[in-house]
């Protein structure tokens, strides 16, 4: 922030009172030597615009994350208390719907219910494309980090990982049709070297399909962070580890990875929220015939149950941030870019 | 780094291969597919050579009709990225001072990146929905005749809709914003202003050129991140559907390549929109350096 007391008492009586005056203010330059030294951080404006300017450059992207985030937002935890019929929504205060989503979970344990066994899935989706991404990421952003030893090439590579993300999401999955179907290339390949006889019907519409589609959709996205962290690191420290006698793996270990980890950290978070609520990449892969949270939720909107939906999305966002929040206490990510 | 090449290079080395050869496959093969022969189908092998499904595709009336979607999204896609680049700017000029909130606002941003969205999506359609209630209640009570008769809802692509996406695209915006600021040496604003210059011609002749590179880079995110967006746009559309919802409601139904040709067709369309935008930026930098 510019403070305007630090800045001589002439200068500013010139630039409140004459704000056009440069000859003025030349004036008042060459009348105050002091100036010279103390250098005036701003010119015009008075100590209110300078101020106030912070809080109306951020008053746009307050006000667009305030309608159509914190507000809808609210109005999800509002509503989950509300009531509903077949064509409308009530004002209430029941926890009914919580109990519906829960209908029956805690009578059976240690028999799973159905909402229970849908959130093992995601999660376990989750803790699967996390485990992928993380390995195949951190991989990729080491030899890219260490590896590559010109910037040039270091870009050439990215922008060749990168070339995929141009196409649609939807086209980036159903891209796997061709590999993976009945009649798919893989199929073909395993008969011809005579490893089958019968095509594998598990390739596509399958944990294994959704697992591979979200691996290819978002190890990017572990890639970068991790490569920025991996960036920062001294190469003397990874000298020293050497010559302290380290093996490489030791170095890996314990130097490597620990100052990796705030973009293990941010990739992981990136990575793991967006699978926890997916439901297209799970629907489209899956055949629409595996359960998830985000799925469920698209469901009971489809029926206009909206404060069950509710429900469900308070519970998610719950499952989420408990998550994140935890995670977000190891890194400042604003120190990290 | 003068050593020699390691094992582990070659070995990584091969793992990144393979790594890209896993991103390029399955893109390959639709693009290979999307030229099948008039009889050919959704999976290898080729049956003929022919352009058959692209002509298809542009005659319309095919499986995949998708001009209506097809502009709804590139509209929509211009309005946020136009909105993002602005909006963004002058969050990352704001965070550069310090004022009451930031640190609330910052982490508001994130959150809005990493809370599911399938859980924003449904949040702005009760909100919507709620606004809706609210705007018959008012126009039953009041009398007003035009929303009696016709007010059907507020939902749409460029209301609900367009707020979705800037709730994705924003927060890129804002972090690349952070990391062009971090690296901007202040003391070029600081020569500017001891030569006289007042804030907006400091900011109009001094930052924004040098930031304008990086600017391009976030209309390009932004762009593309709302052509592409397909989680949050699901519950806010209302009657509408943006091309993606449209792709991924084909994908159970299609059963010939033209949804490859149609893949094909967008990935060159934005291949080309990329290589614009870097020969844009190279021209902007040379030009810079000229100066």
């Amino acid at each position: 922030m510019t403070n305007v007391t630090d800045i001589p008492t002439e200068v500013r009586q010139v630039r409140t009172s004459a704000p056009t005056n440069e000859p003025g203010l030349t004036n008042a330059r060459t009348a105050d030597p002091g100036h010279l030294i103390r250098k005036p951080r701003r010119r015009r404006g008075t100590r209110i615009a300078a101020t106030m300017a912070p809080y109306l450059q951020a008053a746009p992207i307050a006000l667009v994350f305030l309608i159509f985030f914190v507000l809808p937002l609210a109005a999800t935890v509002i509503v989950s208390f509300w009531q509903y019929t077949q064509y409308s929504i009530e004002p209430a205060l029941t926890v009914q719907n919580y109990g519906d989503v829960f209908y029956g979970c805690f009578d059976q344990l240690p028999g799973l219910c159905t909402t229970f066994r849908t959130y093992l899935s995601t999660l376990k989706f989750g803790i699967v494309v996390w485990a992928t991404t993380l390995v195949i990421g951190f991989t990729v952003a080491y030899f890219l980090a260490f590896h590559v030893r010109t910037l040039k090439v270091q870009v050439i590579c990215f922008v060749l990982c990168t070339i995929p993300f141009w196409t649609s999401i939807v086209i980036r999955m159903i891209s796997w049709i061709p590999l993976l179907g009945r009649n798919g290339l893989v199929n073909q390949a395993l008969m011809a070297m005579g490893v089958t006889d019968t095509p594998l019907e598990g390739l596509l519409y399958s944990d294994f399909a959704v697992i591979l589609a979200l691996t290819h959709l978002y190890t990017l996205f572990m890639v970068v962070p991790i490569f920025n962290s991996l960036m920062r690191i001294d190469p003397a420290l990874i000298e020293a580890s050497h010559d302290a006698g380290a093996t490489g793996a030791q170095t890996l270990r314990h130097v490597i990875l620990p100052l990796a980890r705030p973009g293990i950290l941010i990739g992981s978070i990136f990575v793991v929220t967006v699978v926890v609520g997916d439901f297209m990449t799970i629907g489209i892969m899956g055949g629409q015939q595996i359960a998830s949270v985000g799925k469920v939720i698209q469901t009971q909107m489809q029926f206009l149950q909206f404060p069950l939906a509710a429900a469900n999305a308070v519970i998610l966002l719950a499952t989420v941030l408990a998550g994140v929040w935890a995670l977000l206490k190891l890194v400042d990510i604003r120190r990290e870019l | 780094m003068t050593e020699r090449r390691t094992r582990s290079f070659y070995l990584l080395a091969g793992f990144f291969g393979l790594f890209v050869l896993f991103l390029y496959g399955p893109m390959i093969s639709v693009l290979v597919l999307s030229f099948q022969g008039p009889q050919g189908g959704l999976v290898f092998p080729m049956n003929g050579f022919s352009t058959h499904w692209f002509e298809r595709l542009w005659a319309g009336g095919g499986q995949v009709d998708i001009s209506g979607a097809f502009k709804r999204s590139f509209g929509l896609a211009l309005v946020v990225m136009i909105l993002t680049v602005a909006i963004s700017v002058l969050a990352g000029l704001a965070f550069r001072k310090q004022f009451r909130g930031a640190t609330l606002l910052l982490y508001v941003a994130i959150a809005s990146l990493i809370v599911p969205s399938i859980v924003v999506s449904l949040g702005i359609a009760l909100e919507f929905r709620l606004i809706d209630d609210a705007i018959k209640a008012i126009g039953a009570n009041a009398g007003i005749n035009w929303i009696e008769q016709d007010f059907v809802s507020a939902v749409g692509p460029f209301t609900s809709g367009l707020g979705a996406h800037l709730t994705w695209t924003l927060p890129f915006g804002l972090l690349i914003m952070f990391a062009v600021f971090n690296r901007f040496d202040p003391a070029y604003e600081e020569a500017a202003r001891d030569l006289g210059a007042n804030p907006w011609q400091t900011f109009r002749h001094v930052t924004l050129p040098m930031i304008a590179p990086f600017l391009i880079g976030v209309a390009v995110f932004g762009f593309t991140l709302s052509w592409d967006e397909l989680a949050r746009s699901s519950q806010v559309m209302g009657a509408d559907n943006t091309l993606p919802m449209q792709l991924a409601a084909k994908t159970t139904t299609v059963t010939d390549p033209e949804i490859y040709a149609l893949g094909t067709a967008t990935t060159g369309g934005s291949i080309v929109l990329v290589l614009v935008t870097f020969t844009l930026i190279g021209l902007m930098q040379r030009r810079r350096l000229r100066n």
